[in-house]
């Protein structure tokens, strides 16, 4: 059950999130699992959400889109561009949620080691600012459900980020 | 002021690279302007300014020696932003787990119907009604040999 333990690094003088966890699967598998629409429709987000979008278009250059929506009709929408694609091993895209300019604009990068028919998924997310890391974080909150009190926050940190 | 003032305010004060290094320092303990402002090319009005910034947005307070005010770090809302990571922590948590689930489904169905099964079939959830009834079968035909 250690193996199965959730990674997460995020350093206080550096704008990046690490995580790392295994899976009980071969790396092909969970590439298809982490690029292929109709699988990601089937586990990623809370269970809460409901997936309105979800589209790929999975090659150097191609865009992503996904958007999902909360039992209160609150929708949470992110989108990027695919930069590499290393079947079954490595993936780098662009991560932007939708609220925020496509200049703040997180970059992503997914790599699957496969051991004895286990795959290490880590993945690095590399913001433009240590405050674009922090409200990335941050937006577990809402991802949760826990945005009680909170719900004027993300608009000041958009003009903060705007300038 | 609100708990979300205090969060925006946390957030803006976090953005700045000085303001980050004065934490830095005061996090192996307190200190006056003057020392903060040595290891900077900035002038002390400009340091004192950072300070506001960092006592509105209370990661860190000011004693009330007229002479020195020295700064301390104020580690709760530091401690907050721990608490987002908790949150972006339980979201990847069930995203994982339900991963988990669903690649031991997309591997069951890999293989062939009567071919052998997987070695690690952690629960029956997965197992259709079906599958339950036969595997049910196949064990009252061998009970009643």
């Amino acid at each position: 059950v250690t193996s199965k333990k959730l990674e997460i690094i995020a350093p206080a003088d550096e704008p990046t999130i690490i995580t790392r966890r295994e899976v009980d699967a071969p790396r092909a598998v969970v590439f298809d699992a982490f690029t292929k629409p109709e699988h990601l429709r089937r586990w990623l987000g809370p269970r809460r959400l409901t997936w309105v979008v979800c589209e790929s278009d999975l090659c150097v250059g191609g865009r992503y889109r996904w958007v999902q929506r909360a039992p209160d009709g609150q929708e949470f929408a992110f989108h990027g561009q695919y930069r590499e694609i290393i079947p079954p091993e490595k993936i780098v895209r662009t991560f932007v949620f939708e609220p925020y300019p496509d200049d703040e604009a997180a970059l992503e990068t997914l790599t699957l080691e496969e051991h004895n028919g286990k795959t290490m998924i880590t993945t690095l997310s590399v913001h433009k600012t240590i405050a674009g890391r922090d409200r990335h974080l941050a937006g577990g909150r809402m991802e949760t459900g826990m945005t009680d009190g909170y719900s004027r926050l993300d608009d000041l940190l958009l003009e903060l980020a705007v300038g | 002021m609100s708990q979300a003032h205090h969060l925006d305010a946390a957030f803006a004060a976090l953005a700045d690279p000085t303001r980050r290094a004065i934490l830095a320092r005061l996090a192996s303990g307190e200190a006056g302007v003057m020392e903060l402002a040595q290891p900077f090319a900035m002038s002390q009005p400009a340091i004192s300014k950072h300070l506001k910034v960092l006592e509105h947005a209370g990661l860190i307070s000011r004693g009330r020696d007229a002479q020195r005010r020295p700064c301390r770090l104020e580690p709760q809302r530091l401690q907050q932003i721990a608490e987002w990571i908790e949150c972006y922590r339980r979201v990847w948590e069930e995203n994982y787990s339900r991963l988990d689930d669903y690649l031991q489904e997309l591997q069951c169905k890999e293989l062939p119907s009567n071919g052998p099964q997987p070695k690690k079939l952690r629960t029956n959830k997965l197992r259709t009604r079906e599958q339950r009834r036969d595997i049910k079968k196949a064990g009252n035909h061998r009970s009643s040999r």
